[in-house]
């Protein structure tokens, strides 16, 4: 294993690790450091605060981790499929797909007084993901530029988000409120029951997704040549758009759409690692992806506290520089 | 359809000779886009150790039948047989071990080193994840000594020359391990030093490792250096199969391609623009190869010439038919005759100047001397153009 790997590792685990105890430590609500030390001894004599950390904080720092990776997980897959640098599921309008799927089944069932249960909100994401997926996909058999399939996914985003804009906009149900918070893409409001839903969800897909590293890697060089390696083209194909569509919709059914995390993080991570094989990309995107959100959605939180600003204002800040960066670098080659 | 018992009783049959139990063969093979047939009834053999090359005009279909070999394209009917087993009945992972190749289409690579690029040919004989052992490192590296490209592996695939990459592709495919190797033109965008080395490489591979190689090559003076047999691809079929020296005789070449009779001389391999034949004005004196840089300058002058007296069975005969308005030429081995002189002689009048471009005379061409002697008296004589 090449020393770069490994530094690369154990300076994104260094930065989650700090930025884990950041984000416990901070917030709307003032925390000493003694109260801080305090949570680690299980000393209870502020429960307040730790009832905050307890159900609030922990489950939304464990949701930006599993999902921040699962996002940039997800790039990485879709940059692979499409040999795109700048593809991701926000850009090719996949999270909107599924944003508007949630919305709509959400409407629906509220109008009848149920409440979706975690998993249907994921069911429901799911189609959307395909949906859309299956949009860009048709597209991509009839455009040979791939800047004009990322053109086209930004517009089917548009349509899916004015629709959904639409239907929350003339919903009747009082718990819409909730709908357009989450429309906007955040972290608030987890709970653990959402987290074990996702933890497995995101386990088994990235894990699954790890040990298709060695087809993608062949399949990254070019399809005619990785046949001729004995991979299964096809087969590999719905591979990547599964579980690519899985992670994205996974995301999108707990925290709404979230832009720029799936297309600049494995950019990052092949900075830092100086290689794009897949087995070294796939848990490298996952610890950074988890890394930068984390980062972000502390920011979201805390500038204008106790104002939220949407995760996604945050990390366009952040990540559009790298994916332009990223761009122009590709331009020099 | 044979079965394979009765295959290998008709081989043993053949003693051995056609074996087709081994290399690649195809049984009427029909190729084509979209299921419109292209070519039909492709029957090749290529042997372990032997190399088949395919040569017809571009849009013949040469790579169409090299991607159906490669499986890249589904083939529309016949067999294809990999080593004495239709391809149809192996698996992907099974072919990866028996057949690789290098085509024309760009690998795409993103940080990777050319030694990288080289070790993804060891891919089908990774474990689950990938990861390459020390001995198939080994040979990674043994496939990049093989074909000099040392001092490149380690840098990044997308900066190495045209030339260095296609060797680090082809080392790709050797180590690869298989017994069928398949090139599509596999000298395309090199310079002549690298064209020479490629193709060197691909014979010794083929003679030291026996194996079976099928590609398609552009260098016609090439294709019969290096090739065993040679297949021409015309109009909807093979149009003609056999040795260079079965291929490479009369004026098939020129056929094959549709050029004009005088454009290839397909013993020297040469190849000469087409110029119109007008009225001569300058008489060249040449023999022994000597004229050829004189007939090559006045072409690409534009200045018609006549040359004289060759035999036929001279060097520069086929540039001086090629490029000449008019040649007076002897019979091979036969001494100039007298009428040959002074038709020659007339030629010089004709014209307003004359070229000798022969420094040495001799009891074969004093013939040659007396025309220079006869234009310096008549004050035409130059010495260069």
């Amino acid at each position: 294993m090449k020393k770069r790997y490994i530094i690369s590792f154990g300076l994104f685990i260094v930065l989650l690790a700090g930025l884990f105890l950041w984000n416990v430590g901070v917030g709307s609500v003032e925390m000493s450091f003694s109260d801080f030390l305090g949570l680690f001894a299980k000393n209870t004599d502020n429960p307040t605060l730790y009832q905050i950390v307890w159900k609030i904080r922990l489950p939304r720092i464990v949701a930006a981790i599993l999902l921040g990776g699962a996002l940039s997980v997800s790039g990485f897959l879709l940059q692979s499929f499409f040999q795109n640098p700048i593809a991701g599921p926000y850009v090719l309008g996949i999270s909107s797909g599924a944003k508007l799927v949630v919305a709509l089944t959400m409407i629906f069932l509220l109008e009848k007084g149920i409440m979706i249960s975690s998993f249907g909100m994921v069911a429901a994401a799911f189609v959307g993901s395909l949906l859309a997926m299956g949009f860009v996909l048709l597209i991509s058999f009839r455009v040979s530029r791939m800047s004009l399939l990322v053109v086209c996914g930004i517009m089917i985003g548009y349509i899916c988000s004015a629709i959904t804009d639409f239907c929350v906009t003339f919903a009747s149900d009082s718990n819409i409120v909730n709908l357009h918070n989450w429309s906007m893409g955040s972290f608030s409001g987890m709970t653990w029951d959402n987290i074990r839903i996702m933890t497995v969800l995101v386990g088994v897909t990235v894990v699954v997704t790890f040990f298709l590293a060695k087809p993608i890697g062949a399949y990254q060089m070019g399809e005619s040549y990785a046949r001729n390696l004995g991979v299964n083209v096809k087969a590999l194909r719905i591979g990547l758009i599964l579980l690519s569509s899985l992670l994205s919709a996974c995301v999108t059914a707990f925290a709404g759409p979230i832009s720029f995390v799936g297309i600049a993080v494995p950019h990052l991570v092949k900075l830092a690692t100086g290689t794009a094989k897949p087995i070294v990309l796939i848990p490298g995107c996952f610890l950074c992806g988890a890394v930068v959100t984390l980062f972000c959605d502390g920011i979201a939180r805390t500038v204008f506290a106790p104002t939220e600003l949407s995760i996604s204002s945050v990390t366009a800040v952040f990540l559009v520089p790298v994916v332009i960066a990223a761009m122009l670098r590709k331009q020099k080659l | 359809m044979m079965s394979e018992k009765q295959i290998r009783q008709e081989t043993s049959e053949n003693d051995g000779f056609e074996n087709k139990n081994s290399g690649l063969w195809t049984q009427n093979l029909t190729v084509g886009y979209d299921r419109i047939p292209l070519i039909r009834d492709v029957e090749l053999h290529v042997h372990p150790g032997e190399i088949l090359t395919l040569i017809g005009p571009n849009g013949s279909g040469k790579s169409t039948i090299l991607k159906t070999i490669t499986k890249q394209l589904s083939k529309i009917a016949g067999t294809i047989y990999v080593e004495g087993t239709p391809a149809d009945k192996l698996k992907d992972s099974e072919i990866s071990k028996q057949l690789s190749m290098v085509m024309t289409e760009r690998l795409r690579t993103e940080l990777m080193t050319g030694r990288e690029v080289v070790a993804s040919g060891r891919y089908p004989y990774t474990g689950k994840l990938g990861i390459l052992s020390e001995e198939d490192w080994k040979k990674v590296d043994e496939a990049i000594e093989l074909v000099n490209a040392k001092e490149v592996a380690e840098q990044d695939f997308r900066r190495i020359s045209d030339g260095q990459r296609q060797r680090l592709m082809l080392a790709r495919a050797i180590c690869q391990d298989t017994q069928i190797l398949v090139l599509d033109e596999p000298t395309s965008y090199l310079d002549m030093g690298f064209k020479l080395d490629i193709l060197a490489n691909i014979r010794r591979l083929a003679r030291e490792k026996n194996i079976a190689i099928i590609m398609s090559l552009h260098e016609l003076d090439l294709v019969s250096k290096i090739s065993d047999t040679v297949a021409c691809v015309k109009g909807d079929k093979i149009d003609r199969i056999g040795t260079p020296e079965e291929i490479f005789t009369g004026d098939y070449i020129q056929k094959l391609y549709g050029v004009d009779e005088m454009s290839f001389d397909p013993v020297t391999g040469q190849v000469f623009l087409h110029v119109e034949k007008k009225a001569p004005e300058v008489f060249v004196i040449g023999g022994g190869g000597s004229g050829i840089a004189v007939y090559q300058k006045l072409q690409r002058k534009q200045i018609p010439f006549a040359a004289g007296i060759l035999q036929e069975n001279d060097v520069e005969f086929a540039a001086a038919r090629a490029l000449g308005s008019e040649v007076v030429s002897e019979k091979a081995f036969s001494s100039i005759g007298m009428d040959k002189v002074e038709k020659a002689k007339q030629l010089i009048d004709s014209c307003h100047s004359c070229i000798c471009a022969v420094d040495e005379f001799g009891p074969q061409n004093e013939a040659c001397l007396n025309l220079k002697e006869y234009a310096q008296e008549k004050g035409k004589l130059m010495y260069s153009v």
